[in-house]
């Protein structure tokens, strides 16, 4: 059995050692035992790594060199709007006058930060053309479940509680349905039309005074506009229910179009994706959530606002709001960067960015649909995504692998559901046209090879600090957890167990 | 490019968007800023806020703790910061082994099988913890102590809301500040104490809770296996290298914040939520889960798995509508926790917990001071004042000193309960860690004693006013 790439910290330790220095107490060194009188106590410590500053920050960075990340290459993974995330935002989020502050100083001690929040709120506004935010939820899916929260409440104030369903279309993002779930309604799905969008007369079919709201992409996560938006809309409040704009693909449409406009009562935004936040390996993000006029009164609590002589507080006296998604005020560090990106680009900035990213995407639809067909071919904003079902199933799993030989990210692979075998591909703005006549290059490449050498994209990839991972396996015999007796772990000495 | 698309302007590629809706830039249009002046700009907002310094004495779920160096400049990688998901294990081995090293951790810290790779934040934690513990008692009522923290139980309720679960309150004992452990029978001199509700499928409590107690889970587990409900513990992970831990002691979820590893507060976020379980709930559990497992050459490697609990696969019948966590803080923790190590750990909270009990012996031997309750705490500890602690605060910010965080403050935009609105008017919750040395806990000790020999107009020092 070959020799794990870099063994867990673990699996470093040496008795005895340590990474920190810690000051003297300077007050008297009483016994802890005497001071948690009748206190359950630990016989011995948990086991955590013992291990010196260089071993942890070796040991770390080695492991830095087993991603591919943003700043090493491309990243065309549909949905997920991997651009290019500038290092100011990161220096900035860490200035002390922001990173150390204690969320229960008072209001004087803050106002710096409460301005960012305020500002940053009406940054978003413009932005989405909604009437008043909520900067509080960690990610876009706890933004999505405080939106359906408030569409509950209003209809709770508004005699809807037999409204006990939410309708989303087909291509939905899963958290979509999973926030519906949770915030306690049923789900209906709707096919989309032969064309990928939603079809007006299956939605006025399962419209109904059971309907609580509708969720939208828009675009879809086929990249494509959804026309009839003011109509759907239309509609849906004709219905009496309300709705849900999932934010997304927001980078689609800044400066183009606004959620508000098309008839929108509540959305989140993904400063993770849209606003260059960087995603960290999965989090933290930041969704914050947007809405109408008609339920600012139901938005999580507290806001930040701004008092006639110019300061800004917090504002709790919300008494129709639906409490609180998390602990304080919301992801802050994100919130930063994500207010030094609109600083930065500036109104006609946001606009040139979503041109960017919506022209890179056709150009490389352009350039790559006659390689593998296009299954909804309306036109494309931002993303757009191919299908390889003449390859037989799994043969966009595939790819994707084989994509990874060449230094870049795979697609996003199997969504939207509608798609079967789909690479569904977001280049983002911030690629040049270089990069992306490489990745061209790639594909054609996995093209031939599928034909010529199936065997070399069957088993791909082949230069990666690992191949396929046996998936089956951690599935039906998990091993969440380091233990010393762990298969296949190397021990400090370099034995294997 | 637009010869390749086949278009003569990139205008022509957003016609799809109905002319109704496009936008018109709005005006007045700010053009972007260079680095340079967005520098100036955020530097001077930053500038405006004032720094916690040694004299900070606020707590209250955001603790302040010395982070070393290593940390910040490892998970500024942009290695780590700028990966997605782990969905392509074969180049993401780096984030799937710090998750597992995380899960690893939380395991070891809380006693517990299984540990998720992060929620978004403790409170959040706590209210998916009272969601599984719903989903594996096929339950629809929570029972939360009124020790945990007013915001985290404002969470809960948010979240309890969708699906309409019933939420019932236990008790604190005023005496000791620990939750009353329910079903008690009679004893000499005491009264029994109430039976759970019939059907509740989740024992919500905080270690330490939000007033600093430790509370004795023990028999808290015992109450809520007895009712066929599950114990779900809130916990403060700092103090985990002395206090057994709370698998040990019953708990079935053990939920929490680890930001007192590695994570400034950052006025409240990001820190890391955590959800750990014992085995037979693994496939209740929320959020990502990374297994170890070999690639086809035989070498160990990780990856993403049990996925079909989660959204994108499950959708609507997922266990949590989570998709982004809090990976990059994950990673914080536990480069934090590696150079702590177990000695490091112990080290630190024998540090906070000494000089935490110094200042509050000093403190309450001051005329007018007394304990809030008489419970056993670590780093946090309540105290009544003889007038409003908020007006106690602002006499010792005149001297240089952040006292602590009024009760009153953590309630805001909610209504107090019974007990809070007895006591919340004149406590005050005062954290102390490494960060506060011994010559800031001196400065406290002779800014109260000057604060309160000054005797305010109303001043009231009789301790019935006050008595629970």
């Amino acid at each position: 059995m070959p020799a794990p790439l870099e063994p867990p910290i673990f699996a470093h330790s040496v008795s005895g050692r340590g990474g920190v220095d810690l000051p003297p107490a300077g007050v008297p060194e009483t016994d802890i035992v005497d001071l948690l009188p009748g206190v359950a106590l630990r016989c011995s410590p948990p086991t955590l790594p013992s291990v010196a500053e260089s071993q942890v920050v070796r040991h770390y960075t080695r492991l830095a060199h087993l991603n591919h990340c943003v700043d090493t290459g491309f990243y065309p993974l549909g949905s997920c709007t991997m651009k290019y995330n500038p290092k100011v935002n990161d220096e900035v989020a860490a200035l002390p006058g922001f990173a150390y502050l204690h969320p229960y100083q008072p209001e004087e001690d803050v106002q710096g930060i409460l301005e960012l929040i305020h500002e940053l709120e009406r940054g978003l506004l413009v932005v989405t053309g909604m009437h008043r935010a909520s900067l509080q939820p960690a990610a876009g899916a706890q933004g999505e479940l405080a939106g359906i929260l408030m569409i509950k409440a209003y209809h709770r104030e508004h005699g809807g509680t037999a409204r006990d369903t939410v309708i989303v279309p087909d291509s939905a993002h899963g958290t979509n349905l999973a926030s519906a779930t949770m915030g306690g309604y049923n789900v209906v799905e709707i096919p989309s039309s032969p064309r990928g969008i939603v079809d007006q007369e299956t939605l006025r079919a399962h419209l109904s005074e059971r309907t609580a709201a509708v969720m939208l992409t828009n675009p879809n996560t086929l990249g494509l506009f959804e026309e009839d938006v003011l109509e759907i809309s239309r509609l849906v409040h004709e219905a009496g229910a309300l709705c849900y704009y999932d934010g997304a693909n927001l980078n689609a449409i800044m400066g183009k179009a606004r959620p508000g406009d098309m008839g929108m009562d509540v959305m989140h935004l993904n400063l993770h994706k849209t606003f260059s936040t960087p995603h960290g390996g999965g989090g933290p993000g930041a969704g914050p959530v947007a809405v109408s006029e008609r339920l600012e009164p139901y938005l999580p609590l507290p806001l930040v606002t701004r008092s006639a002589d110019g300061t800004y507080r917090l504002d709790y006296d919300r008494p129709r709001s639906i409490g609180r998604m998390k602990g304080f005020y919301g992801n802050i560090g994100v919130l930063i960067r994500a207010y030094c990106y609109l600083l930065s680009m500036g109104a006609y900035g946001l606009a040139q960015a979503s041109e960017d990213a919506v022209l890179n995407a056709n150009y490389l639809r352009a350039r790559l649909q006659s390689l593998f067909p296009l299954p909804y071919d309306g036109p494309s904003l931002h993303e757009f995504v191919l299908t390889a079902s003449e390859y037989g199933s799994g043969a966009a799993h595939d790819i994707g692998k084989r994509i990874l030989d060449f230094g870049m990210h795979a697609p996003t692979v199997y969504f939207p559901l509608i798609v079967h075998e789909a690479l569904m591909i977001e280049p983002t703005e911030t690629e040049d046209v270089s990069t992306l006549d490489r990745f061209v290059e790639v594909m054609k490449q996995i093209q031939r090879e599928l034909t010529e050498d199936p065997e070399m994209v069957r088993t791909a990839p082949h230069t990666t600090p690992v191949r396929r991972p046996d998936e089956a396996r951690a599935a039906r015999q998990p091993v969440l957890r380091w233990s010393p007796s762990s298969p296949g772990v190397v021990h400090s000495s370099g034995s294997q167990a | 490019m637009l010869e390749t698309i086949g278009i003569s302007s990139v205008e022509d590629l957003f016609t799809q968007i109905p002319e109704q809706l496009r936008t018109v830039t709005p005006s007045p249009c700010p053009d972007g800023l260079s680095e340079q002046e967005l520098r100036f700009r955020v530097d001077a907002l930053a500038a405006r806020d004032r720094l916690p310094g040694p004299r900070c004495f606020l707590g209250a779920g955001s603790y302040r703790h010395f982070v070393p160096a290593a940390v910040r400049a490892l998970v500024s990688r942009g290695e780590f910061a700028t990966a997605y998901t782990p969905y392509q294990p074969e180049v993401s081995q780096g984030t799937l082994e710090h998750i597992f090293e995380f899960q690893t951790c939380i395991c070891e810290l809380t006693g517990m099988d299984v540990s998720n790779a992060s929620l978004y934040d403790g409170a959040s934690a706590l209210a998916e913890g009272a969601f599984m513990a719903l989903r594996a008692t096929r339950s629809e009522s929570i029972v939360v102590s009124a020790g945990v923290h007013p915001e985290h139980r404002q969470v809960l309720a948010t979240y309890a809301s969708g699906p309409e679960f019933a939420i019932h309150e236990l008790p604190l004992d005023p005496g000791p500040g620990t939750t009353v452990v329910p079903g008690r029978a009679a004893a000499a001199g005491a009264a029994g104490t109430p039976e759970l509700p019939p059907g509740t499928g989740a024992l919500l409590v905080q270690q330490p809770n939000y007033l600093g107690i430790i509370e004795d889970l023990a028999p808290l587990a015992e109450a809520a296996h007895a009712a066929g409900a599950l114990l779900v513990v809130s916990v403060n992970p700092a103090p985990l290298g002395l206090l057994e831990a709370p698998g040990a002691l019953g708990a079935d979820i053990v939920v929490g914040d680890a930001q007192v590893f590695g994570c400034p507060p950052s006025f409240g976020g990001p820190s890391v939520g955590f959800l750990a379980c014992r085995k037979e709930h693994l496939r209740q559990i929320p959020g990502r889960l990374v297994s170890q497992t070999v690639d086809e050459d035989g070498r160990v490697c990780y990856t993403l798995t049990l996925q079909a609990r989660e959204q994108h696969i499950r959708r609507a019948r997922a266990t949590s509508n989570i998709c982004s966590n809090q990976a990059l803080s994950a990673l914080a923790a536990t480069i934090h926790l590696a150079l702590l190590g177990p000695k490091g750990l112990q080290d630190r909270a024998a540090l906070c917990l000494r000089r935490a009990h110094h200042l509050h012996s000093r403190l309450c031997a001051l005329p007018g001071v007394r304990p809030l309750a008489d419970g056993p705490f670590f780093n946090e500890f309540g105290i009544l004042l003889p007038y409003p602690a908020r007006e106690f605060r602002a006499a010792m910010r005149a001297h240089g000193v952040d006292p602590g965080v009024p009760v009153e403050r953590l309630w805001r935009g909610q209504t107090m309960n019974e007990r809070a609105a007895q006591i919340a008017e004149t406590a005050l919750l005062v954290a102390v860690t490494e960060l506060n040395p011994p010559e800031a806990l001196e400065a406290y000790i002779q800014a109260a004693g000057a604060v309160l020999g000054n005797r305010p107009a109303g001043w009231c020092d009789d301790p019935e006013r006050v008595a629970p």
